[in-house]
């Protein structure tokens, strides 16, 4: 009786075996194939500090301090979409920073390409730091417009500051209601959309944005971060 | 914040100004570097091999001592370098901990030498990357483990003031701590060996008499083995006696096996005492007197290795009932076989199915007695299928037990894992602790009010660069408490506030929060709120109301949690007194009360009232606000409400 047992588990152990060696040498294959893909991403280099020197506000030593960090975060020279949503969501620890991250990985990475190289971020830097008034309510029209058409709607503004409020994160004082996105993009078209007729345009935005004193003062506020 | 990516703050700084035109409020100013110098190569000469790295590289983690101002004790002023005497080895493992943001376990490194390091540097071994995280907790296992076995050991060391009871306990217990239990131990194992010797010679026939046949010693000198018997049997009471005296817990001795051996050792000897020469009760007397052998279980306190062997049978328990169970599934297998098949033939020693139990067993273990043989040719096929299966199936105990003692081994190890698995939650729970701390360190510097003490609209820019000393001391509060990194992140944090027109709030507060603007508010005030009007003056009493009122109006919170937040915000109004005080600056009516620095700050703090400022947007959010900035108080400049009215919509 126990021999019977020991006879038939031997049999199923062999089927099931060759079965697995089977799938086992399928994987195989595959991997061989995933690890040609892998080698093709290969890393990036940037181009030379003295170009990068002429085309941004930046001087050598800032270059080399800003390199330098990027490199260690990112030794392959690129920051893809899920890197730049786990960096960035380091800093606001309260609430849900992705959807804010992908809208600022979009507007840094100039040429869509998927991900964001050296020269995109000193470039994005440069103009937010370095830049002139006009040029940062450009970037920042560029950062609203998410499908680039040149034109704000209210549908992508209702996004752009619903993805603020997450960073937020539940936990606030007062609590937020469900009409506070929809409040904070009305009183924004209120003061932004001039002729009214339901979008905003580049030059609208800069032309309300230097209205007020407030938004000005802010976007000086960063100087010297660098 | 994970200091790793603190190159990326000035990134995500950068990235704020995205917020800019959203932002209905003022932003606050951002922290200077004062100490602003260019990033520099710092030289770390430890035990003379010299590390170089950046001065950020170390900043990364300020609670460290490298990234602390306390590597400044060991600076070096003639070579202009810090001096470690530590191991240079270990070093390097620590060094790669600030360039990369991993801790890494050299496996090389003794476990206690890697520790005492750690700890100097001041960084905490939980944050070894998951890669080493495994094999050091493993190392430092074992060797807890081997140190709390050297601890043993030592604990023959007598401990001082023992009473007599446990003296004799331990002596017990420990045959080696003195010359008396020595002395004990080894009477009462010579006893027992002279005991067992007595019942095994009893029964050996001693010579005939001529005119009886052999009987055996035992009745031969009746009074000496009985005498025997006795001395035995004394000394075995007395020492369950002593036992039983000294024992911690009586109780828990009594139920124990060895005391119960000994009973079961002693106790037919009073039975027979007791019992007369009955001729009934006497068959079962003797049957009693079997119980004499048991005394040699009594070895098992002299001997490891029996108890051992106990251990393992009892553990290995359930693997020798299946195998009992197979066996006997076998054995009536067989035995059912056997007997039809030989129920045919004539003369047939197989008279029942019991009865050729007997002889399956025989033919099994492969004894092969030969008292039952099979004589059909049917019953010979089968006698011998039997006795081959019965190789295979006899020889299956050995790997089991074997099997048994690596599986216990093993299962050790796995309890330890397990315990290991509960120190890796426990160190995933620490390191979402420290990622909430975050937020939590966030919360707290705002609380202390030192978020606000920078507020755009409250100092004209010129202002603040006309007095460079109220603004270092602000600095000099700010670094008293955060690093800049902190500081620069808070800043972030606050501008993302005021993008937002909310605050961050920990749970409890925004649970209060969430019950104030749910329930509607009362607007007389209570009676207790004279008495709360304080030292502070009316902008804190103007806070205090508000939350009394939310506060009373929420019935659901005690009265003591009620306090707790007055308390609460009576510190918080304290705290700004002094720092207001301090700033000249922002003075901007010198002659005005002291109330005015109170009433700034409580512009300043938009924190936990309803805010004075955008009222459109704040009477839909605070249905409770109270009316706001409202007759008693005295008139003043209110540039914050000024600017906030252009940008108010």
């Amino acid at each position: 009786m126990l021999q019977v047992c020991v006879a038939t588990d031997a049999v199923m152990g062999l089927i099931m075996g060759t079965f697995s060696m089977q799938g086992k040498q399928d994987n195989y294959r595959k991997d061989r194939v995933c690890d040609d893909l892998e080698l093709s991403v290969v890393c990036h280099r940037p181009e030379a500090l003295d170009l990068l020197e002429a085309q941004s506000n930046f001087n050598r030593k800032e270059l080399q301090v800003l390199y330098r960090g990027f490199k260690n975060e990112c030794p392959s020279g690129v920051v893809n979409e899920e890197t730049f949503k786990q960096i960035y969501s380091q800093f606001f620890p309260h609430g849900d920073a992705s959807t804010y991250a992908h809208y600022l990985f979009n507007a840094f990475d100039s040429s869509q390409s998927g991900s964001i190289k050296f020269e995109d971020f000193v470039t994005a830097l440069s103009i937010l730091l370095r830049g002139t008034t006009t040029e940062k309510l450009q970037w920042t029209f560029n950062l609203y417009d998410i499908n680039k058409d040149g034109y704000i709607n209210k549908e992508e503004m209702t996004d752009i500051v619903k993805a603020i409020y997450d960073m937020m994160g539940r936990f606030t004082y007062p609590a937020m209601k469900t009409d506070t996105t929809r409040q904070h993009v009305d009183a924004f078209f209120q003061k932004m959309d001039k002729n009214r007729d339901g979008v905003v345009t580049l030059d609208e935005f800069i032309l309300s944005c230097q209205e007020d004193e407030n938004i000005m003062r802010s976007l000086q506020l960063f100087e010297n971060v660098i | 914040m994970a200091a790793g990516v603190a190159a990326w703050l000035p990134f995500a700084r950068a990235a704020a100004i995205g917020w800019m035109p959203v932002a209905n409020l003022p932003m606050p100013v951002a922290p200077t570097n004062k100490n602003k110098r260019q990033d520099e190569l710092i030289i770390l000469n430890v035990s003379g091999r010299r590390f170089q790295t950046w001065r950020n590289t170390l900043d990364r983690y300020p609670d460290t001592l490298l990234g602390s101002s306390e590597k400044e004790f060991f600076f070096n002023e003639e070579t202009r370098e810090y001096f470690f005497d530590r191991d240079p080895d270990s070093f390097r493992s620590i060094l790669n901990f600030y360039r990369t943001g991993k801790l890494h376990y050299p496996r090389y490194e003794c476990i206690s030498a890697y520790d005492e390091e750690l700890a100097f540097f001041g960084i905490i071994p939980e944050i070894i990357s998951d890669c080493c995280y495994e094999e050091y907790k493993d190392r430092k296992r074992e060797n807890t483990e081997r140190l709390m076995d050297d601890l043993e050991d030592n604990k023959d060391n007598k401990p001082p003031n023992m009473t007599f009871r446990e003296t004799m306990w331990r002596a017990f217990e420990n045959p080696h701590t003195s010359t008396m239990a020595l002395v004990f131990y080894y009477v009462t194992g010579f006893f027992i060996a002279i005991s067992v010797i007595t019942n095994v010679v009893e029964t050996v026939p001693c010579g005939t008499t001529p005119n009886q046949r052999d009987i055996p010693c035992g009745e031969r000198y009746t009074e000496a083995f009985f005498c025997m018997d006795t001395a035995c049997v004394m000394i075995f009471t007395v020492e369950y006696l002593m036992r039983l005296f000294a024992a911690p817990s009586r109780y828990r001795f009594m139920r124990s096996v060895m005391s119960i051996i000994d009973v079961v050792a002693i106790l037919p000897y009073y039975i027979g005492l007791v019992m007369t020469n009955n001729e009934d009760v006497s068959g079962a007397f003797v049957t009693l007197r079997v119980f004499r052998v048991f005394r040699i279980f009594k070895f098992s306190r002299h001997s490891q290795g029996l108890r051992i062997l106990g251990y393992t049978l009892k553990s290995c328990a359930s693997e020798l009932g299946f195998l009992l169970f197979s066996l006997t599934m076998a054995i009536i297998i067989f035995a059912t076989v056997m007997f039809y098949a030989e129920k045919g033939s004539s003369s047939s020693k197989f008279t029942s199915i019991p009865a050729s139990f007997w002889y399956t067993i025989v033919t099994m273990t492969t004894l092969g007695y030969g008292d039952m043989v099979p004589k059909t040719i049917a019953g010979k096929i089968f006698g011998s299928i039997c006795s081959l299966s019965g190789v295979l199936v006899i020889a299956l105990p050995v790997p089991v037990i074997v099997s048994n003692f690596s599986r216990i081994y093993h299962q050790n190890q796995r309890a330890d894992k397990r315990r290991a698995q509960k120190v890796q939650k426990a160190r995933l729970a620490r390191m979402r602790i420290s990622k909430a701390g975050s937020s939590t360190a966030f919360l707290h510097s705002k609380r202390n009010g030192l978020n606000q003490s920078l507020e755009l609209t409250q100092l004209p820019y010129y202002k603040m660069k006309l007095s460079p000393q109220g603004s270092l001391e602000e600095d000099q509060q700010l670094k008293k408490t955060t690093s800049l990194l902190e500081s620069q992140h808070h800043h972030l944090l606050h501008c993302l506030e005021k993008t937002t027109n909310h605050e961050f709030v920990d749970e409890r507060l925004y649970e209060q929060g969430y019950l104030q603007t749910a329930l509607q508010n009362f607007p007389s005030q209570s009676p207790s709120l004279s008495s709360e009007e304080g030292v502070t003056g009316t902008c804190c009493s103007r806070r205090t109301k508000k939350n009394i009122q939310a506060l009373n109006a929420t019935h659901t919170h005690s009265h003591t949690h009620n306090l707790q937040e007055l308390s609460a915000l009576h510190i918080h109004c304290g705290e700004q007194q002094p720092l207001n005080t301090s700033r000249s600056s922002l003075n901007l009516m010198s002659d005005e009360s002291g109330s005015l620095n109170c009433k700034s700050s409580g512009l300043v703090t938009t924190a936990i009232i309803s805010i004075p400022t955008p009222p459109s947007n704040n009477s839909r959010a605070n249905p409770d606000a109270p009316p706001p900035p409202n007759p008693d108080a005295p008139p003043r400049p209110n540039p914050g409400s000024d600017v906030v009215k252009i940008s108010a919509l």
